[in-house]
């Protein structure tokens, strides 16, 4: 009797969401050109000082320069690529150091209770410092940026691996033991796998941590790279290449954003599909 | 079925006898307390026997598998496999838990498959073997699969086969068909008797339902209320092989045991109760 009105309501219910999907859409266009357009104006009468604010225009302008005539220290594009290999490098070593340690330490609770103590004092410094420390010893090039990426991933995902092992079912470690695993092989068929959700839970704030261990490691000291880009406009009192610089930043750490989800799924594609999967992309 | 017998005659291990000696189990409770969950256990279950542990819930059933298998050790009291005392996992022991134990990241083949591929054999190998076990429990065309999208009963019957393909001379089976409806549950019984009388494994089966303990097995044994002992032992005099379990149940003997068996379990399952009323009322 209802076939019909059931899909009535469906198509109701779709063509709902539909409009929904729009409504937002275009508030989000409309909010972009309302704060942009509010910016120039603002800045072209002069209500704020440009000097201070830049404007979207003249940050259009910086970047057009930038990327037609090169920086005082190479093209513009070598600047990306240069931080954007510290980051990558940082963040693969960082992540596999966490892996790694996370998983020994959740395996090995003697190992654990002995360095707990010195891990709690490490994680409690501010590690940015250790910046200074790496130039002072790896000097200006890429490693000491590296290795300030690496640092502040390491800790992230460190610590949620090893939560992962420690939270792994003992009915599942039991089966494998059951049908024959040895130690190493419980480890890798149902210690790992099971960590895995963990982890990658902590890489999306891993990534956002390796850029920033890039630039700031730029910042304290470099030849080349956007966090040079930034810390030079600073010194010229270039608002608009400041924010010129913090755009590309954006833009790449979006991008990687966006690559780390297509990996996400495909890590955690035996995992029962969540009802909200559909406003993943929301914020 | 032919590749599983002949490794059944060249496993030395072959269903040895299971001897518990005044075993005892004590945990440490979340709160720092000690709590005992079985004390005093002694059983003998011949090799190649089926044995069937009934008992209240929350005595100790599982424990006392637990032990037997070797995935934990007595507080107190010892546990010979085959004149072997166990000390770590015991050879040839399989295990159907209670819980799900599937790992579920991986596919139902890969599941079943695990348990050759970490005896050493090779991928192709495994999935052959565990291509036939999923035809076996009505799972074929299920393979790709992964865990959660199966019922509960499909859970169960594919953790069997994980179990069953390693060819166990031991078996563990903490209520295995709990989860399954009464058809389902009559149609894995029978498969289970006659893949049991073809390989023979000693068996340890925990169950709540005495109808199917009595209908299967070799030895009931009934478990007082925690901390568990062996409070009875009936042996299951019917002849084998039984036939088809849903028919067993109207015989004059089977009706005989079941009514002694029942009387020693309702003591204690009403005590269990009793206990439980009084510890509320002390709660308040
Ligand atoms: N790892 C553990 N830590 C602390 N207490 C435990 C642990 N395992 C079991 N127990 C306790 O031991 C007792 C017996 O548990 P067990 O799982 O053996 O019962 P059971 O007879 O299998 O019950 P059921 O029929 O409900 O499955 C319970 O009181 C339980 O709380
Ligand atoms: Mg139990």
């Amino acid at each position: 009797m209802s076939g019909a009105q059931e899909i009535d309501v469906a198509q109701l219910a779709r063509a709902r969401a539909a409009r929904y999907r729009k409504l937002v859409l275009a508030g989000r266009v409309g909010t972009l050109v309302f704060i942009v357009g509010a910016w120039q104006l603002l800045t072209d009468y002069k209500i704020i000082d440009p000097f201070f604010a830049g404007s979207p225009l003249g940050i259009i302008e910086r970047l057009a320069d930038w990327f037609t005539h090169g920086t005082a220290y190479g093209s513009f594009w070598y600047q990306i690529w240069v931080t954007m290999e510290e980051s990558l490098l940082g963040f693969i070593a960082g992540v596999t150091a966490g892996v790694f340690f996370g998983v020994l330490l959740g395996e090995v609770p003697l190992l654990s209770d002995i360095l707990t103590p010195y891990i709690k004092v490490v994680n409690a410094l501010p590690r940015i410092v250790l910046g200074s420390i790496f130039v002072i010893w790896l000097g200006l090039g890429l490693p000491s940026k590296v290795m300030l990426a690496a640092v502040l991933v390491f800790f992230v995902v460190f610590f949620n691996a090893y939560q992962g092992v420690k939270s792994v079912d003992r009915n599942l470690v039991n089966h494998a033991r059951i049908l024959g695993a040895s130690r190493l092989e419980v480890v890798w068929h149902v210690v790992v796998p099971s960590a895995t959700s963990w982890i990658i839970a902590s890489l999306h704030v891993a990534l956002g941590f390796s850029i920033i261990g890039a630039i700031v490691g730029e910042f304290l000291g470099a030849q080349h790279g956007l966090g040079l880009v930034i810390a030079t406009a600073q010194n010229n009192f270039d608002t608009d290449g400041v924010f010129g610089a913090m755009l590309i930043i954006g833009i790449i750490a979006i991008s990687a954003e966006g690559l780390m989800a297509m990996a996400e799924k495909r890590l955690l594609a035996w995992r029962p599909a969540r009802t909200n999967d559909n406003n993943a992309g929301g914020i | 079925m032919e590749v599983e017998s002949l490794s059944m005659i060249s496993n030395p291990t072959s269903g040895g006898d299971i001897v518990l000696a005044g075993v005892t189990k004590r945990f440490v409770t979340p709160t720092g307390q000690a709590m005992t969950a079985i004390r005093d256990v002694n059983l003998k279950i011949g090799a190649g026997k089926f044995c069937a542990i009934v008992g209240p819930t929350g005595c100790g059933k599982s424990t006392t598998l637990t032990l037997t298998s070797g995935l934990d050790t007595p507080s107190a009291g010892t546990v010979h496999v085959g004149g072997r005392q166990v000390d770590g996992i015991t050879p040839g022991v399989g295990f159907v838990f209670q819980h799900d134990a599937l790992l579920p990241w991986k596919s139902v083949i890969a599941n079943v498959a695990l348990g050759p591929q970490l005896r050493g054999a090779t991928k192709t190998e495994a999935r052959e073997l565990a291509r036939d076990w999923l035809t076996t429990v009505g799972l074929s065309g299920f393979e790709d699969h992964y865990p959660h999208q199966l019922s509960g009963g499909m859970r169960k019957r594919v953790q069997l086969a994980a179990t069953l393909i390693n060819n166990p001379s031991l078996l563990m089976m903490d209520e295995p068909f709990s989860a399954l409806d009464v058809q389902t549950r009559a149609i894995m019984t029978n498969e289970l008797m006659r893949l049991w009388e073809q390989t023979r494994p000693s068996v340890m089966f925990v169950t709540h339902d005495l109808e199917e303990a009595i209908a299967i097995a070799d030895q009931v044994v009934v478990m007082t209320v925690g901390p568990a002992t062996v409070k009875d032992v009936f042996e299951i005099d019917l002849p084998r092989p039984r036939g088809q379990i849903q028919d067993i149940r109207f015989e004059a003997r089977f009706l005989e045991l079941y009514k002694m068996i029942w009387t020693s379990l309702r003591e204690e399952v009403e005590r269990s109760y009793a206990m439980a009323a009084s510890r509320k009322a002390g709660d308040k």
